[in-house]
């Protein structure tokens, strides 16, 4: 049993105090869901709006401007179009007077045109990641929770499962699935699509076999959670055990697996990178921003822009895949707060007392 | 042994041990101590300007709600406190300041000077060291002397603190101890550089009453044997009562009143003071009849005279006694409906886990809960109490015997099957401590709707009308239902967990010591709150404590319970007023009362009753 700390009690007076000061005024406040207070305090979330934003953009730019599904874009070029060196290929833009120009991010030796280069890499790198991300996230949650919840043999049984899938070398998967998915002798449906979705699948791939450290996290909070009282207060009230699993344990387990899912997409990148450089994952002259970066390593010295723009892009879409993270772990944990000493204001009203005290806002 | 303070004459006049406690020199003198914490941007204050000073052998009692920063300001002694603290003043440890010191010369000053015995000897010990381990680290940190020589001295220490097998509890670990010997051993690690200073911080909030009593026994004995000054806080008056020469009371951060033991119980000055003092809950104070004289029922049941009371006396006591008895015998007769909950020779197991076998925790129970009836289960923990309330609502199976649950057996229902999703339907269970077992990312709105909603009983609009309706009911603010339960006091966990427990109108609910983890204060009014509820609702009710005095508000009848068999069951007069059985005997004496006079009385009683169960 533990008890709350002074600095727990001291939080929910002030929690306390806050809301009925600022609730004094209105009307009666209706009841909102779990997921309507999740949602609100999500987008009350500086870093997580700018990443939402940040990653939106990106997004609109990748998949618009070259095209994606046969649609064309708008810009006009693609990443294979060769055209003739403008500039011995040095980026033609500018900040002032600002400028697009004819090839913004420049040109490679060959002449292709790097913003679309780089954008079609984009798409391609956010397309595994988001694969990733979600695959591995949903089976490692579900995976990782029936075994923590249900013990026994389900445990049995899916763990020992997790433990063969993470003794198999991952690069050695990656190349039968790589060899299947190339023979271009057999006509069938898998390699039509394969060879012009390459990248899907290999998202896919990866997605199925990088849940397995997830699961065991999530089982591990799960055995936890699991023994808490209000799991017990679920079931007395009639919740099934899906329920309790996806509503009343998930949500206090979140934590763990939003930061594992931010990671691993993170990962994913430098994971395709590293099986494209194999020559497994994407291959040219389809390109990725990972495999753009590693070809144009040799190049720095001469043509460093080659290097700057994808990885300038790389950075963006980690950090704003993080700070949504970020964000949504804040708006599922209610009790996120932060405190500096050396800016604190004084105050005289002692911590145990409740009662809303009408003084001035708040940091005055 | 009335009186063990001091060997001074016996007193005549009132001013008993707290005007003779000896004037040693002074070990702790603390001036304009003032902490504050920091949250969200602001300094807020945990403990405001505070004067107090302690003396050898004598006990200072720091009495207070939670976050009335009794703990704060103790912890700040010896600067324990987080980071985002900062605390003010003037802390002279015998004449040497301890603010403001290097931290290498405070860590000299933790354990050989000051040490402290804290309220959770479970979290306070290190689990994966044996105690001995731990003794002898204290020792060897503070003294130049051998590992042998260590261990002697810390045998010896356990020794004094009365365990049992002191070469045995050396070598264990602290889960292989029970709660109340756990508190024994951490009392001995502390004690073992013979401190000028023990803080002794809630040292029997985690204890059965029993246990607390034998504790307090053990500090008071301690007390007089070696010459230390002793901080002790509390939120207990009856803790206090039985320990204290002088008490300071603090709320909001400030001492509201100080003064001997004596002043404070016989003539509060302080409004604050004087409902502290009612909140405890007396045994005897019970609802509608009038008090019970549970010291003369015990000296009747047990035959034993008391060297503080006038025999004549004690003979009217009891005479009272016996008459309220029989008033209550044929009230008991009437005849009742069909029952709620039937327990017929009912075991429960807790069943095999890996290789550790089954665990028979109740056997042998019956028991009967007529519509509208308030039934309390006592016992010590491990008596197997909870364990009957979580297999009234089917968290545990049944291995023989038959239960009945509002009208159907349940003791062949499948885990999680249709028959015991059927019964919940009219069961409701608060649970003990209000902050497991309130989901901490569910809205506490949609925590009380959920029985409802999934019950189908109500859904949309109406389900919200529903949860304003149960807010008003346990008088909590309507725009709460948004908070989450870490922004709620304990007190309100637990007015949130009766509701939930409510939503259905069950027949019958189970509360599992539902008030043993809030302060007397807040308990006093969750109780006052329970009962009206009851009232007004009219459910059945198990009750489940540690908690005599708590189960005499509220019980119609009481169950007594020990090592899984119920000992004694009857009305509450029956037990509380002609207790047959010397566990529920030694139960009744153990609780404390927040008067030193009376409390004496009963200390005294206790011994005898001790001394005739060894026997």
């Amino acid at each position: 049993m533990s008890q709350p700390t002074q600095e727990d009690e001291l939080l929910a007076q002030q929690a306390l105090s806050e809301a009925a000061a600022t609730q004094a005024g209105s009307e009666v406040t209706s009841g909102l869901s779990q997921g309507q207070i999740v949602r609100k305090r999500f987008f009350g979330h500086t870093g997580a709006l700018i990443g939402l934003a940040v990653f939106a953009l990106i997004f609109l730019l990748a998949f618009t401007s070259v095209g994606a599904f046969g649609i064309p874009g708008w810009w006009k070029y693609n990443h294979v179009d060769v055209s003739p060196l403008v500039n011995d290929g040095a980026p033609t833009s500018s900040l002032w007077p600002i400028a697009w120009g004819e090839h913004p991010f420049g040109q490679d030796r060959i002449g292709r045109d790097l913003f679309a280069m780089t954008m079609r890499g984009a798409q391609q790198s956010i397309t595994v990641m988001v694969l990733i991300g979600a695959i591995a996230g949903a089976i490692g949650a579900i995976v990782g929770g029936l075994a923590g919840y249900f013990r026994g043999w389900v445990e049995a049984v899916l763990m020992r499962l997790t433990d063969v899938i993470i003794i198999i070398p991952l690069l050695l998967l990656a190349a039968v699935v790589g060899q299947i998915a190339n023979r271009r002798d057999e006509g069938s449906w898998l390699n039509g699509f394969a060879a012009n979705n390459g990248v899907v699948i290999l998202g896919v791939f990866l997605g199925f076999v990088s849940w397995v450290g997830l699961a065991r996290l999530v089982r591990g909070e799960f055995l936890t959670l699991r023994e808490r009282e209000f799991v017990d207060a679920a079931r007395i009230s009639g919740a099934s055990n899906a329920r309790i699993i996806f509503k009343h344990i998930l949500p206090n387990a979140v934590g763990v697996l939003i930061v594992n899912v931010t990671l691993t997409m993170s990962a994913a990148i430098l994971l395709e990178t590293a099986l494209s450089y194999l020559g497994l994952g994407v291959k040219a002259p389809d390109t990725s921003l990972g495999l753009l970066v590693a070809q144009n390593q040799e190049a720095f010295a001469t043509r460093p822009w080659l290097f700057w723009f994808p990885g300038l892009f790389i950075i963006l879409i980690c950090l704003s895949i993080n700070f949504i993270g970020d964000g949504l772990r804040d708006a599922f944990d209610p009790r996120q707060k932060k405190f500096k000493a050396k800016t604190a204001v004084e105050t005289t009203r002692h911590s145990s007392t409740t009662a809303p005290v009408a003084d001035a806002p708040k940091g005055s | 042994m009335t009186d063990n303070a001091s060997p001074e004459p016996e007193p005549t006049h009132l001013e008993t041990e707290s005007d003779r406690s000896p004037r040693g020199a002074m070990v702790l003198e603390v001036r304009d101590l003032s902490v504050d914490f920091g949250v969200d941007k602001k300094w807020v204050p945990a403990a405001i300007g505070l004067n107090y000073e302690v003396r050898a052998g004598e006990v200072l009692a720091i009495v207070g709600e939670s976050g009335s920063g009794k703990s704060a300001s103790s912890m700040a002694l010896l600067g324990l406190l987080p980071s985002n603290s900062r605390v003010r003043g003037s802390v002279k440890l015998s004449g040497k300041e301890l603010l403001g010191e290097k931290s290498g010369n405070i860590r000299e000053v933790r354990g050989k000077d000051v040490a402290v015995i804290f309220q959770e000897p479970m979290t306070a010990l290190n689990p994966v060291y044996t105690v001995g381990a731990q003794i002898v680290e204290t020792l060897r940190l503070h003294n130049s002397i051998s590992p042998d020589e260590a261990k002697q001295r810390a045998v010896r220490m356990l020794e004094l603190v009365e365990l049992p097998d002191p070469e045995k509890a050396f070598k264990s670990y602290p889960h292989q101890l029970s709660g109340g010997q756990r508190q024994r051993a951490m009392i001995a690690q502390s004690l073992s550089c013979d401190p000028k200073l023990l803080i002794a911080d809630e040292p029997t909030t985690a204890l059965d009453v029993t246990v607390q009593a034998e504790i307090l026994d053990l500090m008071r004995n301690l007390r007089n044997k070696l010459d230390s000054a002793i901080v002790l806080i509390t939120h207990d008056m009856g803790v206090v009562a039985d320990l204290a020469d002088r008490i300071a009371v603090m709320r909001k951060g400030v001492i509201v009143e100080s003064g001997t033991a004596q002043q404070i119980f016989s003539n509060p000055q302080h409004e604050y003071t004087q409902a502290l003092l009612a909140a405890v809950p007396h045994l005897g104070q019970g609802a509608d009849s009038a008090d019970v004289d549970v010291t003369a029922a015990l000296a009747a049941a047990t035959n034993s005279e008391l060297e503080s009371v006038e025999h004549d006396e004690l003979v009217r006591r009891e005479r009272e006694n016996r008459l309220a008895l029989q008033a209550a015998a044929e009230e008991a007769a009437k005849p009742q409906a069909n029952p709620v909950l039937e327990l017929v020779d009912v075991a429960i197991e807790y069943p095999k886990q890996g290789r550790v076998p089954a665990f028979r925790a109740v056997e042998g129970a019956n028991l009967v809960i007529y519509p509208g009836q308030v039934v309390g289960l006592v016992g010590e923990s491990g008596s197997g109490k909870t364990t009957i309330g979580r297999a009234a609502v089917g968290l545990l199976p049944v291995a023989a015997g038959s239960m009945r649950v509002v009208g159907q057996d349940i003791s062949g229902a499948k885990r999680n099957g249709k028959q015991l999703h059927e019964v919940r339907r009219d069961i409701g269970m608060v649970f003990q401590d209000p902050s497991s077992s309130l989901n901490p990312r569910l809205p506490i709105g949609e925590s009380i709707g959920e029985p409802m909603y999934l019950a189908g009983v109500a859904k949309g609009v109406n389900l919200q009308k529903r949860i304003e309706t149960l807010l008003d009911q346990v008088e909590l603010p309507r725009d709460y239902r948004n908070r989450y339960p870490h922004e709620l006091s304990g007190g309100q966990k637990q007015r949130v967990g009766i509701a939930r427990a409510l939503s259905l109108q069950p027949k019958l609910m189970v509360a599992d010591e539902p008030t043993s983890a809030l302060d007397v204060s807040v308990q006093a009014k969750v109780l006052e709150l329970f009962q009206n509820l009851q009232k007004e609702l009219g459910f059945a009710c198990l009750f489940v404590t540690h908690d005599l005095a708590v189960v005499d508000v509220l019980a119609d009848r009481i169950c007594v319970m020990q090592r899984g068999r119920i000992v004694e069951q009857g009305t509450r007069e029956q037990i509380l007023r002609n207790p047959q059985e010397p566990y529920t005997q030694r139960l009744l004496a153990a609780v404390p009362l927040p008067d030193p006079e009376k409390q004496r009385e009963r200390r005294e009683l206790r011994a005898q009753l001790m001394a005739a169960g060894i026997e």
